[in-house]
């Protein structure tokens, strides 16, 4: 797994490639909620995420709540076709704002 | 039959897929077969090590059996450990049609076992938990070279 972000004017991107996993999620809860304090506009990109479990759905829900309550925005982009039939099973396509 | 016996500890979760990972790609199972034989080992796994032994730590086993010759037309798990007696399978599914503010945090590891094996049972036996886990994989036969 491996965590880029990328700091522009007006927002975050947090690039997630590899695996999100159980040994590995904490470093990725971390990251977000660091990146997510730092703007108000956080964009998750998982173009390169090829693996998630519940430990990670988890995180971004924790993320997802913290920056609704805060005001801020959360976009995730680039979902690819394995990690969205996980979003989509677990129902959290629904929470979650997911943009092509 | 092929066999892993591990420390239930979240740090050998690699040792995990790399087991299942082999064994699967030995008789030529699909990436995607792969992948979420791999979700529902860390979702079952990680149960164990979080709870089973808490806050002291054991062993888990892991099986793998395939069903189907020459070609296997499905895959046998077995967790099993000899922690607290636990059915992992009594928890409620979590409501995904809950809003953001209403939606639990827990639950979820289970629920993808369920949805993504197509049986799953559990039982206790000689001071064991035992969960067992089938999924169907068709009867693609492995590609030669």
């Amino acid at each position: 797994m491996n965590i880029v972000e990328i700091i522009e004017n007006d927002k975050i991107t947090v690039r997630i490639s590899g695996e999100i996993d159980g040994s590995n999620v904490n470093e990725v809860e971390t990251t977000l909620k660091a990146s997510s304090e730092k703007s108000s506009n956080l964009v998750i990109d998982l173009k390169e995420l090829e693996y998630i479990s519940s430990a990670g759905l988890r995180v971004f829900l924790i993320i997802r709540k913290l920056t609704e309550s805060a005001g801020h925005k959360m976009i995730l982009k680039n979902v690819t076709e394995d990690v969205m039939e996980i979003f989509t099973v677990t129902g959290f396509v629904n929470l979650l704002t997911i943009e092509a | 039959m092929n066999k892993l016996t591990i420390d239930a500890k979240t740090e050998n979760l690699h040792q995990i897929f790399q087991f299942l990972t082999t064994e699967l790609e030995k008789i030529g199972c699909e990436k995607k077969t792969i992948r979420q034989c791999k979700l529902c080992a860390e979702e079952i796994f990680l149960n164990i090590s979080s709870y089973a032994y808490h806050p002291e730590t054991g062993l888990v086993n892991i099986t793998m059996d395939t069903v189907g010759s020459p070609y296997p037309v499905k895959l046998v798990f077995s967790f099993s450990d000899e922690g607290k007696p636990f059915d992992p399978l009594s928890k409620e599914s979590p409501d995904i049609d809950a809003s953001l503010d209403e939606r639990q945090i827990g639950g979820l590891g289970i629920f993808l076992v369920k949805t993504t094996m197509d049986h799953v049972s559990y039982e206790y036996r000689d001071g064991q938990n035992i969960l067992t886990i089938e999924k169907n994989i068709g009867t693609k036969p492995k590609e030669t070279i």
